[in-house]
């Protein structure tokens, strides 16, 4: 298998066997990174961040550098010529003549496949507002089968913003290809997972009651509500607070539960279950480096799969 | 009133009436070619009413986008005043600048430069756009122009 020059946009441009084989390559790299470490000497990440961000873009950072590579870009749009009003398409086309390969955030959906279109080196999607994050979708599952050893025949509840939520929509697109998985989707009415990731799902239950759900399940995916995809404010502040996980809810809940969160969280996640053994939030953060290491090797082709 | 008819050419039949000037439009046809003649309103034994163009003198027209415009049309081929060939419309699979995609967080609402692809998503005439994955029905009150 072969993804040297691939790009990364959707979750569903990597087949079940290409995951797992960054998933493998990712476990070697968290044994002995030293073997990896110069492997991307000479290449240059470029990170294009037109919205804010602090896991996806330092992890991005961290792995290249751990590669042994570089990275050059920009985390703040009004500091580069798309202030001037230049399209994406020009602006991957100017990054594509310095950088080998690029990163990209973008707050519309689409974005990256607009950049990918044009873009004559790998262009990975760190997020295209509301619609996909396929890299943090890696890091979940990399959680998952570092804990549990697989997906299949897993109970998934997943909570919160599921309209919005990009990294529901890439986990659930992902996910429901291995056998078994059941999928309980908890939310309120206004932000129930939209009719197109609905249809990749075979076994589903949507519901409103999170701890009613909780006791089923081997895994939950907790996000937040986020306001920077609301046009009403009143909306979110209707919505923002719709659930809260406590250490007294989580007494519910199965001993092998995996609390599982992409991070940041605001008020969803009470701190009194930081310190629990089932909150695997912060082992995904450290996940998400060494996945995005896996995944510039290989796509960079720096590595045999 | 009285229509001549073609000896060579096109005629799209059975327009819903009201739509002949929308189709025209999305046909995108290259009026120096030769003759064209676009009838609203006309009596008709199986819809009441009814649009109908002609076109004399062509013989490729890009017509895929009248399935999803009005896939109760008819389109004959004439040569030498005889019809040589009728196609049955089918949704196509898919349509560039056609359908507009109405989701403000698409990347589509903001770079106007972007065409607007749609996908034929199933058998019902739902379509998805190939940026944001917004699928909406492949209707007129739809379309992009």
């Amino acid at each position: 298998m072969d993804l040297q020059g691939k790009h990364l946009i959707a979750p569903l441009d990597l087949t079940v066997d290409e995951m797992e084989g960054l998933f493998a390559l990712a476990k070697n790299i968290i044994a002995s990174p030293e073997d990896f470490s110069e492997i991307c000497k000479g290449k240059l990440l470029a990170t294009l961040f037109y919205e804010p961000s602090t896991r996806t873009r330092l992890s991005f950072e961290a792995a290249m550098l751990r590669l042994g590579g570089q990275v050059i870009g920009f985390s703040e749009p009004m500091s580069s010529s798309v202030s001037k009003g230049e399209s994406i398409a020009d602006t991957i086309r100017t990054v594509a003549c310095y950088a080998d390969i690029a990163v990209m955030r973008h707050p519309k959906e689409g974005s990256a496949l607009v950049a990918a279109r044009k873009s004559g080196i790998p262009v990975i999607n760190a997020g295209d507002g509301g619609h996909f994050h396929p890299t943090q979708t890696l890091t979940d599952l990399l959680t998952i089968k570092l804990e549990k050893g697989g997906f299949d025949g897993i109970t998934i509840g997943m909570c919160g913003d599921l309209k919005f939520g990009r990294t529901v929509h890439s986990l659930i697109c992902a996910l429901a290809r291995y056998s078994g998985v059941k999928f309980i989707l908890i939310s309120p009415e206004e932000l129930r997972v939209p009719e197109y990731i609905l249809d990749e799902m075979k076994d589903y239950d949507e519901v409103r009651d999170l701890s009613e759900a909780l006791p089923k399940l081997d895994v939950l995916y907790m996000t937040r509500v986020q306001q920077e995809r609301f046009f009403n404010e009143e909306d979110y502040i209707r919505l923002k607070d719709s659930y809260i996980l406590n250490a007294a809810k989580l007494k519910k809940a199965k001993d092998g539960l995996m609390v599982l969160h992409p991070l940041p969280r605001v008020k969803e996640i009470s701190t009194d279950v930081d310190d629990d053994p089932r909150a695997f939030y912060f082992k995904q953060m450290k996940n998400g480096m060494h996945i995005r290491m896996a995944l510039l090797a290989a796509l960079l082709g720096k590595v045999g799969m | 009133m009285e229509i001549n008819s073609i000896s060579n050419g096109i005629v799209i039949d059975h327009l819903q009436a009201g739509s002949g000037m929308k189709v025209l439009d999305y046909l995108d046809i290259d009026t120096g070619l030769g003759s064209v003649a676009l009838i609203m309103n006309v009596p008709s034994r199986k819809y009441d009413r009814k649009d109908i163009i002609k076109l004399e003198n062509y013989e490729n027209v890009d017509v895929n986008v009248l399935g999803l415009i009005d896939h109760n049309a008819t389109v004959i081929y004439i040569q030498n005043c005889k019809i040589v060939k009728k196609i049955k419309l089918t949704l196509p699979e898919k349509v560039t600048n056609v359908l507009r995609c109405k989701n403000p967080r698409c990347i589509t609402s903001q770079e106007d430069t972007i065409p607007h692809v749609f996908h034929l998503s199933d058998s019902t005439g739902k379509y998805k756009c190939d940026y944001c994955d917004n699928i909406i029905k492949g209707h007129v009150e739809n379309l992009k122009k």
